[in-house]
């Protein structure tokens, strides 16, 4: 638990595009922000999902990668001095009595701020979870999906399920302090670095771990802690011991906790008006993909324009005596000055 | 137009007419058909639209290129028959084409 206490003007969940460029707008009007994301890097679906796949749709570029988009927008916002925290999920966002909100993640910090901006695009980006049934009973306590503290692998039988980085990366990690380790992988082929393909077939030739080749069957065992479980081969089911188990099948967007906020939602998508993007409560907006309105398109464009609007808005929220004089970045010097321009 | 149907995994079937040249994930969708999912729209990088492409059609529609192969790894309950609808191009050749549905798309 991090007790520490943050305070900014703006609040932004999501780091995808859209939460980006809300950066550099808020920016330009001297707002500060903090991004949250679930992910350990920026760019959202971008990075995510499509990082080397061209798109032809933004302005200005006849075509542009999800990851230089992505990488363009963290040098465009770079003046800004926005603080970004990866590998969090925004929990909680509670409006205060004094005004503004205090937004807590998933690991107890606290982040006070005026303003919050939902920019949770599809939802947070959360492990596939294996349709093995009762498999929820087992989770956080002996099957997991990432790696938080390794203690809780020590001599402990543990089986990886999947053939990525991830999961060859872990098990090289876990074999020297676990009591048994197996790795279960549907197929002799692995999209996991050569390299540590090669590492782990050495310890399996060395006797240290086992490989199986098949897919999870059943799960077994009482109280949340794992026994036992079956693996389907080609042609047989296995049953294997196993005391923690790490299946690793890549990401899909939940919506998550975004519902329990107490914002008016639409089939899933979050209510907004279109002069600035607020949602039904006061003080919090919703740009990108998570929003909705009439003639809504889920496009990269149209989230920068809800971007630009919001933060006009959210200006008039946190300075309500300061007027906003509308400028262009090529010929207002003030605006030159906040972007660096020499 | 050709004609692809569609057996989700409690046994529904969902007979469509699917237009040449569209995947028959975008099929499924167009039409509505349940157990679809699709998250990232056809770019071959989600493992959310995984079908079974069973009997004679296995070896007509072909076998999975590399890259599909792979995202299979992030398919549960992988067969052999398995495949990603969004990289079936709809065609001529695969009229009457049935296409099964898993339980669960992750
Ligand atoms: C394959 C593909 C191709 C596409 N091609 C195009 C195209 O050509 N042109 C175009 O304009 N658009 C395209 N899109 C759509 C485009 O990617 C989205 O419109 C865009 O990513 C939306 O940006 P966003 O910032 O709103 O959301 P996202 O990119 O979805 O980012 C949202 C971020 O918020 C995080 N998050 C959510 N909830 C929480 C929480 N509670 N706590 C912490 N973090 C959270 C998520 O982890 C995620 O990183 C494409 C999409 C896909 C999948
Ligand atoms: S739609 Fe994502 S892999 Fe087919």
């Amino acid at each position: 638990m991090n007790e520490t206490h943050i305070t900014t003007d703006v609040v932004v969940i999501g780091a995808g595009p859209v939460g980006l460029f809300a950066v550099f707008e808020l920016g330009l009007l001297d707002l500060k922000c903090h991004l949250i994301d679930i992910l350990d890097r920026p760019g959202g679906q971008c990075a995510e999902l499509y990082p080397e796949k061209p798109i032809y749709d933004i302005p200005g570029f006849s075509v542009i990668s999800g990851q230089e988009l992505t990488d363009n927008l963290m040098k465009q916002i770079e003046p800004f001095g926005a603080v970004f925290h990866y590998n969090r999920m925004i929990n909680n966002v509670k409006k205060l009595d004094s005004g503004g909100f205090k937004v807590i993640d998933d690991e107890g910090q606290v982040y006070e701020c005026k303003v919050v901006v939902v920019a949770a695009g599809g939802g947070s980006f959360q492990p596939k979870r294996p349709p093995v049934p009762g498999i929820e009973v087992f989770e956080d306590k002996s099957v997991f999906y990432s790696v938080r503290r390794m203690e809780e692998f020590k001599d402990q039988d543990i089986v990886i399920v999947g053939g990525g980085d991830s999961a060859l990366d872990w098990v090289l990690s876990l074999q020297p302090l676990a009591r048994s380790m197996t790795l279960v992988h549907r197929r002799d082929n692995f999209r996991a670095a050569p390299d540590s393909v090669n590492k782990m077939k050495e310890l399996v030739a060395a006797g240290k771990m086992k490989l199986i080749l098949g897919q999870i069957g059943e799960l077994n065992g009482e109280n949340g802690m794992l026994s036992s479980m079956t693996i389907k081969s080609a042609d047989e089911v296995l049953s294997i011991p196993v005391t923690r188990l790490l299946p690793f099948f890549g990401l899909t967007m939940k919506l998550g906790p975004v519902a329990d906020w107490g914002l008016d939602l639409e089939n899933n998508l979050i209510t907004v008006d279109t002069e600035k993007f607020e949602t039904s409560v006061p003080g919090v907006f919703a740009i990108g993909d998570i929003n909705t309105y009439p003639g809504k398109l889920k496009l990269i464009l149209s989230g920068f324009h809800e971007g630009a609007l919001m933060s006009q808005a959210a200006k008039r929220i946190i300075s309500p005596d300061e007027r906003i004089i509308f400028q262009y970045t090529t010929s207002s010097t003030k605006l030159q000055k906040k972007l660096g321009v020499k | 137009m050709t004609k692809i149907t569609f057996v989700e995994a409690n046994g529904t079937v969902h007979e469509t007419q699917a237009e040449n040249g569209a995947s028959v994930m975008e099929t499924a969708l167009k039409n509505s058909v349940p157990g679809i999912v699709a998250e990232c729209g056809g770019a071959c990088t989600c493992a959310t639209c995984h079908v079974y492409v069973g009997g004679e059609w296995t070896d007509k529609v072909g076998a999975p290129s590399a890259m599909e192969e792979d995202m299979l790894d992030f398919a549960f309950e992988v067969k052999p028959s398995s495949r990603l609808s969004c990289q079936i191009i709809v065609s001529d050749e695969f009229d009457g084409l049935v296409v099964n549905i898993p339980e669960q798309q992750g």
